[in-house]
């Protein structure tokens, strides 16, 4: 179990979490890398000047998207706890932001590009105040910072699936956070965006945020990240990409799953149920 | 069911009064529940709920009818709107619940669990009605009314009652509107940031809860989802705007409910509900053949201008590349643009030529298409005689940005050799077989 650590942007201490009673991670462990300190040549002393871009890699159904939810307290845990920045969630919540899945909304919901990134800016308004001229204006500077301040009044449904990514990412920009959640934030996207996207989180990288990324694309994850979480329902190893991202760790996450540790978790779930009962005792 | 139990005589319930004493205020409060419907309604459907309220409504029955009998028993009025009120929230929030425990615990979908808790409660409630039809008191307690609503049958307390929780449900959506559309959009970042999703909902479902159960008199539990629903379709035919959409719905919501309870008012064996609900339905059916950009009609329209450029495109296209080949141009084609005087017959025997201005046109057409091809070749690693059909596709596109990207990156590609108007990268007939 690791210690607290006020600099450590996120740590995850023995977290298990199911779904339907279906463990979907078991025991993760996990410390992502502080911010690096400045040397002394550079920015002042003792004030961290480079974060770090973390991915989480691993097959379908490794939990890497629920690693992200359950860190940030949107699904049950079952066992274990997360820290950030040494705290826990709900007092550290305007230094996170998160970009969940591009699918996880309907895009035909009638809100313009604008109002989504918008609510970015609702923790700082509060309760019941409006939506005001500074929050907007905010707005559509975190929407150049994308490349699609022309798009701010479109309704969302007719930008191109690159361009949600983008709105999606402004809207995390806007809490200007110095650590960003993304799940999948390269999924679908087109060439330029992939770009777009990579350009805009090593600038937030050397502005000291720490950039977590659930990430699908093993080809790439060498030259865009520097850390690496390699994921299976459990963690399979986790450092620098150079270090940690070899064959062998590889053939341990991707080659074959445990099983044994899948029926298990299958029993557990159906646990207490009528259909389910028999199983479990078989 | 019985069908003398579904009627009764409007006329009746407002004698006694002129045309307007009627309608006063009956319809009025009729209206503001109308909006409060559209506007609560179109974050019902947002948030995918548009279910859950009708099986509360349905759900509300037995709690009615048990009210009155309850009430009976104790000596009190079961007439009392607020009794029958306060009987139908409880069992509708039961029924909700229960299809909630069905959900989780019996593993059932949630549109199954929601359709059995409808209907059973439905039919628990109808019977109940029937005992309290045959007890000595509830001859005469008109609880039909909350199968189909009975605007008339509105008097001047539930009236306020009516109009009061209404109002109230739309100042809270104005009061929260930011926070009932993060939770409608993205439920997901609402928690992330810590803005209680959970709570929202809860807050959504009481007001559902409150525009249903003061709904039942008016419009009745059969068809009050529909005033629920129907006008935030409507709204959503002719914006894009949550706010404009919420403001559209109520406003339809309050026409319907103003018209239909009037006509009820005035005709005989005429319920409330059917009308309103008729009306609204006109509405929505109006904005969906006329609504522009996604009506029918407009739809349609731009359908047909697409497929006549389209044909229009293709035989400049055909023409200008059987010129290049020095054949004679094809007569389909040529006809299609005789129509725009964009031909002219030599008449030193070289047959049909283009006009410099059809000439023009052409050249634009043909270079769209080829960029498409030399694209798809030289990125996409396409076969030459394969690039015909995907570029005939898409050269119909007319983004003037997408071309101007696309005309960078086959230029870039080719290092500026490619010439004005670009050659074809396959023989004229290639993958043409089927034409």
């Amino acid at each position: 179990m690791n210690v607290p650590d006020p600099n450590c942007p996120l740590l995850v201490r023995d977290l298990t979490v199911s779904y339907n009673k279906r463990p979907v991670l078991w025991d993760v462990d996990y410390a992502a890398p502080a911010p690096t300190p400045a040397v002394a040549a550079g920015g002042k002393a003792g004030e961290p000047s480079r974060g770090n871009l973390i991915a989480i890699v691993g097959p379908n159904g490794a939990g890497k998207s629920t690693l992200l939810k359950a860190a940030l307290g949107l699904v049950p845990v079952t066992m274990g706890d997360c820290l950030f920045f040494g705290q826990a969630i709900d007092r550290v919540r305007d230094r996170i932001a998160y970009v969940p899945q591009r699918e996880s909304v309907d895009w035909d919901f009638p809100v313009s590009a604008l109002d989504v990134v918008a609510m970015g800016g609702y923790r700082a308004l509060g309760w019941l105040r409006p939506v005001d001229k500074a929050t907007r204006v905010r707005a559509m500077s975190c929407l150049d910072r994308v490349r699609i301040a022309d798009l701010a009044g479109r309704q969302i449904g007719q930008l191109s699936g690159g361009q949600q990514q983008r709105v999606f990412i402004a809207r995390a920009l806007m809490q200007d956070a110095p650590l960003y959640l993304m799940d999948e934030p390269f999924a679908g996207v087109d060439a330029a965006t992939e770009r777009a996207i990579l350009t805009l989180l090593r600038t937030l990288r050397d502005r000291a945020a720490t950039v977590v990324c659930v990430h699908h694309d093993l080809h790439t994850v060498g030259n865009y990240f520097d850390h690496v979480l390699l994921l299976n329902s459990r963690v399979i190893a986790a450092g620098p990409v150079a270090t940690t991202l070899t064959e062998a760790n590889l053939q341990i996450a991707y080659g074959g799953r445990l099983t044994l540790l899948d029926r298990a978790a299958d029993a557990l779930a159906g646990r207490g149920l009528a259909s389910g009962a028999g199983e479990a005792i078989r | 069911m019985n069908v003398a139990m579904l009627q009764f005589d409007a006329a009746a319930a407002s004698a006694g009064g002129g045309w307007l004493a009627g309608l006063w205020p009956s319809v009025p409060a009729a209206m503001v529940l109308g909006a409060a419907c559209g506007v609560v309604g179109t974050l019902a459907v947002l948030r995918q709920r548009a279910l859950m309220a009708d099986t509360l409504a349905h759900a509300a029955l037995p709690g009615v009818a048990a009210a009155f009998l309850i009430a009976a028993a104790m000596g009190m009025d079961g007439r009392s709107l607020p009794v029958l009120l306060a009987g139908a929230t409880i069992s509708g929030v039961l029924g909700i619940g229960l299809a909630h425990v069905l959900q989780r615990h019996g593993k059932l979908r949630d549109d199954a669990a929601m359709a059995a808790v409808l209907g059973a409660s439905f039919g628990l409630g109808t019977v109940l009605l029937s005992v309290v039809q045959r007890s000595p008191a509830g001859g005469q307690a008109g609880l039909a009314r909350f199968l189909f609503g009975q605007t008339a049958a509105i008097r001047s307390d539930d009236a306020v009652l009516i109009a009061g929780v209404a109002g109230a449900c739309v100042l809270v959506v104005a009061a929260l509107y930011k926070e009932l559309r993060l939770l409608c959009f993205d439920a997901a970042f609402c928690a992330a940031i810590g803005r209680k999703p959970g709570l929202l909902d809860v807050l959504l479902l009481t007001m559902l809860t409150l525009v249903t159960v003061v709904g039942l008199q008016a419009v009745g539990l059969v068809l009050i989802v529909a005033m629920l629903i129907i006008p935030s379709l409507t709204a959503r035919f002719l914006t894009d705007r949550l706010w404009l959409m919420m403001i559209i719905a109520g406003v339809v919501g309050a026409v319907s409910a103003g018209v239909g309870g009037a006509a009820s008012a005035h005709m005989a064996k005429l319920p409330a509900g059917p009308a309103i609900v008729s009306a609204a339905a006109v509405c929505l059916a109006l904005a969906a053949v006329f609504a522009p950009g996604k009506g029918v009609v407009s739809r349609w329209v731009r359908r047909v201008r697409a497929t006549r450029q389209t044909i229009f495109e293709h035989a400049l296209r055909r023409c200008y590349e059987a010129a290049e080949h020095g054949q004679p141009l094809p007569q389909r084609h040529t006809r299609v643009l005789a129509r725009r005087g964009l031909v002219l017959d030599a008449a030193g025997g070289e047959g049909v030529r283009l006009t410099p201005e059809g000439l023009a046109l052409a050249e634009q057409v043909i270079t769209r298409h080829r960029l498409w091809e030399a694209y798809l070749v030289t990125f996409g690693s396409q076969a030459p005689e394969h690039a015909d059909d995907p570029a005939d596709l898409i050269e119909h596109l007319r983004d003037p940005v997408l071309i101007r990207e696309l005309e960078a990156a086959v230029r870039e590609r080719s290092g500026g050799a490619v010439p004005a108007v670009p050659q074809s990268p396959h023989a004229l007939d290639a993958g043409r077989g089927r034409a």
